[in-house]
């Protein structure tokens, strides 16, 4: 059992993890006669890897949704930073240093890998149009800072080789990791990450484990993720969430979840009562 | 050089240069389509809206002059005053960037998500009503345009392709303002999507909603933002066909000019409403030229470029610049 103080607490491989950043207090969701979510309550600490996992259907995409501010629960509340959330639109969300990747992906296809990733520099941009418009101060000093830091994370994630290669025409395996550097450019005190790994060979996987390790580590950057893949779930998390149903199942370390008897039956499909 | 040769190269230079208007009107429409994927069908009644409100201003008419003088029983029409053209142009780039937040505020908002129809639909709503709102606000008879354009035959031209040639081209000189100020509008629009923080939003929100508002983009701002720019081509366009022929209500049809455009250049494509344009203006000039004064009586302008645009989508759907799409089955 972890020790979880209001100060945090110490991982395994004594990682520090920090106090509360994001607590979800008792969220519902529905759409018309489907609840997606049913009363959930869970938190996310400063610096630590928290995944959720379920099922296919479970609620866990709606979950990342309602953080982000793309789905508005009818119940439940939100607390950031030790405040409670007023209802926001998903670029305000976005504003607060809060950075996603989509399931689906969600990339602008018609542009280049260098310009997909500038964009996550947006939210960064302070210069006004009038700067802009004379090419001027702090416009020109500003793009250099943001080229800058975008080619640092191209380096980061060894994608060099296709900074100007339009997003429409990379592979499957590519577009996502463009679509982390983008959510990257931002600079995000917390990374939502939706499946980010579905539908990568072997070797991506490792790869995409290993950046995701590694942002984690070297920038302290908070993140959530929602993984199929239970190997690396395990490998990657702190902390593992379980939905099933709509309903939170388990929560714990990998350890702990992976002993818990409500989830062995929801991954070995034992009927509902 | 045979005279037929020297005729139709002139005719082919008028073509184009009617092109540049049409471009105009289809690049109001492409803007707004691409960003937000309504086809405004106000944008004619836009420009017509614009140009009025210039000519208001400048000759410093009292709006809703009309209205005002049946309730109070007043008789005022004028302010007595004249503006600058530069000063009443800038006004009016202020009144089109509220018409866009209005347009944004009262109608856009409250139908995010709806079918395409249903945007459409919309935007004929407020074509009648903005067409009305002028007519009451800076009354219906034709106005006089002039904010200083150089008009007439150009002197030059007429002299060098008569030395040249031996014959004299003509060509306006309005037609060639036009030409240099479309040029540059067009210009500035490009280095402001391509350099600026706004300009790289409105490219993201044109391409994917859900990752624009992921990285923290108010697609909201954005809308207003593009229904502002379509609204200062509107009053480009609208202060060029103005001044050609004055302001008055036939203006808002040039909008009917701008859908064989859009059908050549397609929908979505900026260099599309831009070459579309100029291969009608050009095409409905030479074969009025060529075909249509010999053989069919003339008068062919009104419906070749449809015929011309029907002609390309059999061939070419997805437009000039549009790539091809093939269903996922
Ligand atoms: N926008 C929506 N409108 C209607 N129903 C929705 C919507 N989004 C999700 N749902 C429903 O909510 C439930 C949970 O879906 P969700 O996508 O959150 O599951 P998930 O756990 O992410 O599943 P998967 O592993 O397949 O991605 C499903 O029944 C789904 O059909
Ligand atoms: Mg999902």
């Amino acid at each position: 059992m972890l020790d979880l103080s209001p100060e945090g607490y110490v991982t395994e491989d004594g990682r520090k993890i920090g106090g509360v950043l994001m607590e979800m207090k008792n969220i519902t969701l529905r759409f018309g006669g489907v609840t997606a979510i049913k009363d959930i309550s869970f938190d996310i600490r400063e610096g630590e890897i928290r995944a959720i996992i379920g099922p296919n259907g479970a609620g866990k995409s709606s979950m990342l949704n309602v953080i982000s501010g793309f789905y508005v629960p009818q119940e439940g509340e939100v607390w950031f930073k030790g405040a409670r959330r007023a209802q926001m639109k998903p670029y305000q969300v976005a504003r607060q240093g809060i950075a996603r990747t989509f399931q689906n992906i969600a990339l602008f296809e018609g542009m280049s890998v260098l310009d997909n990733i500038m964009t996550g520099r947006l939210t960064h941009m302070k210069a006004n149009i009038f700067d802009q418009a004379v090419w001027w101060g702090r416009a020109q000093v500003e793009e250099t800072e943001n080229r800058e830091k975008v080619e640092r994370i191209i380096d980061f994630l060894e994608i060099q080789n296709i900074r100007k290669t339009p997003v429409g025409r990379l592979p499957y395996g590519l577009k996502k990791r463009v679509e982390l550097a983008r959510a990257l450019a931002a600079e995000p005190m917390l990374l939502l990450l939706d499946e980010p790994m579905a539908g990568m060979n072997v070797e991506e996987k490792e790869d995409m484990s290993r950046f995701i390790l590694d942002v984690n580590d070297e920038f302290g950057t908070t993140i959530a993720l929602i993984e199929h893949d239970m190997g690396v779930v395990m490998d990657l998390s702190d902390r593992v969430v379980v939905m099933d149903y709509g309903k939170k199942i388990g929560d714990g370390t990998p350890d702990e979840v992976r002993a818990n008897q409500d989830v062995i039956d929801a991954y070995l499909g034992v009927a509902h009562d | 050089m045979p005279d037929q040769l020297l005729f139709a190269m002139e005719v082919t230079l008028n073509g184009l240069m009617a092109g540049v208007m049409y471009a105009l009107v289809a690049l109001g429409f492409v803007l707004i389509f691409k960003a937000s994927g309504i086809f405004n069908y106000a944008q004619g009644v836009m420009a017509l809206f614009a140009a009025m409100t210039l000519v208001g201003i400048q000759k410093g008419q009292v709006p809703f002059a009309h209205l005002i003088n049946a309730v109070f029983g007043t008789n005022i029409h004028y302010f007595g005053w004249e503006l600058p053209a530069v000063l009443a142009i800038l006004l009016t780039v202020v009144v089109m960037i509220g018409f866009a937040w209005l347009v944004n505020k009262l109608v856009l908002r409250h139908l995010v998500n709806q079918e395409p129809i249903i945007l459409f639909m919309a935007t004929i709503g407020l074509a009648y009503f903005l067409e009305g709102v002028a007519d009451l606000m800076w009354g219906a008879e034709i106005k006089k345009l002039d904010v200083g354009l150089p008009q007439g035959l150009n002197a030059a031209i007429d002299e060098a392709t008569f030395n040249l040639f031996g014959y004299g081209f003509f060509i306006d000189n309005l037609d060639i303002a036009a030409t240099i100020i479309a040029a540059v509008l067009v210009a500035g629009l490009v280095i402001f999507s391509q350099y600026t923080k706004q300009g790289r939003a409105l490219r993201a929100v044109a391409d994917d909603h859900q990752a624009a508002l992921s990285v923290g983009i108010s697609l909201n701002f954005i809308w207003v933002l593009v229904w502002a720019i379509a609204g200062f081509v509107a009053l480009v366009a609208g202060i060029m066909w103005g001044a050609k022929s004055g302001v008055q209500f036939s203006l808002s049809l040039i909008a009917l000019k701008a859908l064989p455009v859009l059908m050549l250049g397609g929908f979505t494509s900026i260099p599309g409403a831009i070459v579309g344009g100029l291969i009608i203006g050009m095409g409905e000039q030479l074969f009025e030229f060529l075909i249509g004064q010999p053989f069919l009586g003339g008068a062919t302008q009104n419906w070749f470029a449809y015929v011309l645009a029907l002609v390309f989508l059999v061939f070419r759907p997805q437009g000039l610049f549009g790539e091809k799409i093939i269903e996922r089955v």
